[in-house]
């Protein structure tokens, strides 16, 4: 089994991955995030598509929630696997600040979402049937920070997302060093690092 | 030249050959080339020029009324109420909606004038809206946002745009160009039908002695799962004899002294469509015969200045249904709710006036 594609000396044992519980959450977040960002914003300028984009959008959103929350209950139980020695001291730190951007920014921006529909006093309803709680008062001053921070959170998680994916790109493409098929589910494919 | 070109530079002990480095570009420069552009495409950064969003529609109203801080950017002019529906249960024939379960429901409300002037003298001629939230703050809600009109001037979000351009008063007569829309009326002839209809039934004295109509067609739902299509309307209950009352907020001051001296009723009548009618053209109205349901009796028994925290912070979005109402196909709907949304947003964050009509200082 191939470990190297572009055959340097680089990741000379082959990289440790991710659990498979961890790459499940992973790319399952992955798809809702970009979901839910692209649907975000084209709803809001879409007069067509708005109303059934926006169910779409608030269903997504409570589904990331739960699964965020579930990724951080499965991170603390398992470290993830170490790092390709590629990846030096002060990268290293940037890292962990990533992803700690990324976990912050994921857990917030539902919950903010979900207080700004509250806030305007406005029933919040996902997946056609379940009826959540509110959880902020009927405030327009409170629906405005709110709302205003819904979309500086989504413009910060398109940064964090973008510098995430790119460095991952990087090391996968330019260094060859397995950072990438750490998170590659095992579906019976050899070489995944390519993309 | 340097001796960089025998040495490579390294990452992470790796050296950088000019094969891996363009790679590298090519693959993050192609992800954040598709990533950035879509976001920018789909958060309307580039390439709204030709779209209609609802961004447009709030400059298209503060380029017709002017700035309006704080202030709804339609229906700018309004009061709040407070009140009650007492359900008669005839509605969950057609609808499993708790709010037609017999009995009451509490109703949050706002009379307004459309226009997006909140100063806007008043006027017989202008529409006038009843906004309702039944069952506010509660999850199971209904709001709506109705006119006293028999149908609606527009049946698309474009004819609605192009009208409001059209309708911006001139600096010299205070009135819209005769030209502008004429010009409207011979590209929009859906709005010229509409207008014949609407000039047919000319407008009451009153908030208080005015139909109030949903416009828009929605489906209820009935327990059974039935889906029917639906119009309603308010009917006016006996009317109190209209106060007179003059100056730029005679129609305000009126409705405020008749609430004073007692509640003010209509009748919520659930009209029931036939396939043939039109469903999804809120300018053309249903034949007369069309049954109609009595389900209840709307009572307002308040009255207040807008002010944080009644009826002044609801939008009255005519999608926030409650489960056995559902909206239609109507291309209305939608735009209606998403222009609402943004000018909600954009009210929001504003600094607030006060507003035209101040109950407490109607004279007794």
């Amino acid at each position: 089994m191939s470990t190297e594609i572009e055959g340097t000396a680089a990741a000379a044992a082959p990289p440790q991955k991710f659990t498979a519980l961890s790459q499940i959450f992973h790319w399952l977040t992955a798809i809702l995030i970009f979901a839910a960002l692209f649907i975000g914003f084209t709803m809001v300028n879409w007069l067509a598509g708005y109303a059934e984009l926006r169910v779409i959008h608030m269903s997504i959103g409570a589904l990331i929630l739960l699964v965020v929350i579930l990724r951080i209950v499965n991170r603390a139980r398992h470290h993830p696997p170490a790092w390709p020695p590629t990846v030096g001291r002060r990268e290293g730190k940037a890292v962990i600040w990533t992803e700690r951007a990324l976990y912050f920014v994921l857990l917030t921006q539902p919950l903010v979402g979900w207080a700004m529909v509250s806030a305007s006093g406005t029933p919040v309803r996902v997946f056609g049937v379940l009826r959540l709680p509110p959880i902020a008062p009927f405030n327009i001053d409170v629906f405005s920070f709110l709302r205003e921070a819904h979309s500086i959170l989504a413009y910060l998680l398109v940064v964090v997302v973008a510098a995430h994916v790119s460095v991952v790109l990087a090391h996968a493409v330019v260094l060859g060093d397995g950072m990438l098929r750490r998170m590659t589910l095992h579906i019976g494919r050899r070489e995944r690092s390519r993309r | 030249m340097t001796p960089s070109s025998k040495t490579p530079p390294t990452w992470g002990g790796i050296p950088l050959t000019r094969r891996r480095i363009l790679l590298g570009i090519a693959a993050v420069g192609g992800f954040l080339a598709v990533d950035i552009g879509a976001v920018a495409y789909l958060g309307g950064w580039i390439g709204t020029a030709h779209r209609l969003t609802p961004h447009i529609f709030i400059k298209a109203f503060e380029w017709v009324n002017g700035k309006q801080s704080g202030f709804r950017k339609n229906h700018a002019k309004g009061v709040a109420v407070a009140g009650y529906f007492e359900s008669n249960g005839n509605g969950r024939e057609v609808s499993s909606a708790a709010v037609f379960r017999s009995g009451r429901t509490p109703v949050l409300g706002r009379f307004s004038l459309a226009g997006g002037n909140a100063h806007e003298a008043d006027m017989l001629s202008t529409a006038r809206g009843l906004g309702l939230a039944f069952g506010f703050p509660g999850g199971a809600q209904w709001r709506t946002a109705m006119l006293n009109l028999p149908v609606f001037q527009d049946s698309s979000p474009q004819g609605f745009y192009d009208r409001l351009l059209a309708s911006k008063p001139s600096p010299d007569t205070g009135k819209p160009d005769p030209k502008a829309m004429a010009a409207f009326l011979a590209e929009h002839p859906e709005t010229a039908k509409a207008m014949k209809i609407i000039d047919q039934s000319p407008p009451t004295p009153g908030f208080a002695d005015s139909t109030f109509r949903s416009l828009n067609t929605f489906y209820f739902v009935s327990e059974s799962g039935t889906r029917t299509p639906v119009r309603w309307s308010l009917v006016p209950v006996t009317p109190p004899p209209p106060r007179n009352s003059s100056g730029p907020n005679a129609l305000f001051d009126a409705l405020v002294r008749q609430i004073r001296s007692g509640p003010l009723q209509w009748t919520l009548m659930l009209t029931v469509g036939a396939a043939s009618d039109p469903l999804n053209d809120a300018t053309l109205p249903w034949p007369a015969d069309r049954r109609a349901i009595d389900a209840g009796t709307l009572t307002l028994t308040s009255i207040e200045t807008e002010h944080a925290g009644n009826a002044r912070d609801i939008n009255f979005d005519p999608l926030v249904l409650p489960p056995g109402i559902e909206r239609s196909d109507d291309p209305l709907l939608s735009p209606r709710s998403a222009v609402y949304a943004a000018s909600y947003r954009v009210r929001a964050r504003e600094p607030k006036s006060p507003p035209a009509v101040n109950v407490d200082e109607v004279a007794r």
